[in-house]
């Protein structure tokens, strides 16, 4: 069995989503899209954050459509506001 | 030596500034953000600050590398603070060392600016009747 992905959610999308990180199973031909529609399935409250939530696969930004591995961490996160 | 870290202490700018400054460099700029007392017309109590850290310290060395490639600046310090940050206390401390001025203040402008881009930062604020996360630009980030 392949390793699960860990998902992780950051500041008012963990809130809406009432955690931060969550372990899914993977499968073939996952997509970084197709998790975030399952959370949205999940939690209706993340579909707010659908048009403006960046995507980060091992650190690093990528695109909706970016596939996803066994044992990846993949972050959705809302608009930035540091500094 | 560069340096970039995510930190609840008291961000120390002396301290941070301390030994940027390589033989070769003749100017070194600092930036110090630091938490206004009034945000839309709000008295502002507090902020919170939350980070992605494993990906925070990441994004801060890629974008000092692309700043040193862009103006050849010599060392890059960035230090964000986590948790919760005061009025007028610094929440974000970029210094820059360069060879000359220019480079120096046109770097730490645009490191500065990219922080606030693309940093996987948060900022809940803490106001008088209330609290609401700070959303920075809504366009996805794709770097």
């Amino acid at each position: 069995m392949s390793r699960p992905v860990t998902v992780l959610l950051f500041a008012a999308a963990r809130e809406a989503c009432g955690t931060g990180r969550i372990e899914i199973p993977h499968r073939e031909g996952l997509t970084a899209a197709a998790v975030w529609e399952g959370l949205v399935r999940e939690k209706p409250a993340l579909e707010a954050f659908s048009r403006t939530v960046s995507i980060a696969r091992n650190h690093r930004f990528v695109p909706r459509d970016a596939a996803v591995e066994p044992g990846d961490e993949l972050a959705f996160l809302p608009p930035v506001s540091g500094g | 030596m560069d340096d970039f870290r995510i930190t609840t202490d008291r961000l120390e700018e002396a301290a941070i500034i301390a030994g940027a400054a390589g033989v070769r460099d003749g100017a070194v700029v600092a930036f110090s953000g630091v938490v206004r007392g009034r945000n839309l017309g709000r008295r502002v109590l507090h902020l919170e600050y939350e980070a992605y850290e494993a990906m925070a310290v990441p994004v801060f060395e890629r974008i000092a590398e692309a700043a040193r490639s862009r103006f050849g600046v010599a060392t890059v310090r960035i230090h964000h603070r986590i948790g919760r940050v005061e009025v007028g206390e610094a929440s974000v401390v970029v210094v820059v060392a360069s060879g000359h001025r220019g480079a120096a203040f046109d770097a730490a402008r645009r490191v500065m600016d990219e922080v606030k881009r693309i940093a996987p930062v948060w900022k809940r604020e803490y106001f008088e009747g209330g609290d609401v996360w700070v959303e920075g630009p809504k366009e996805p980030v794709t770097e």
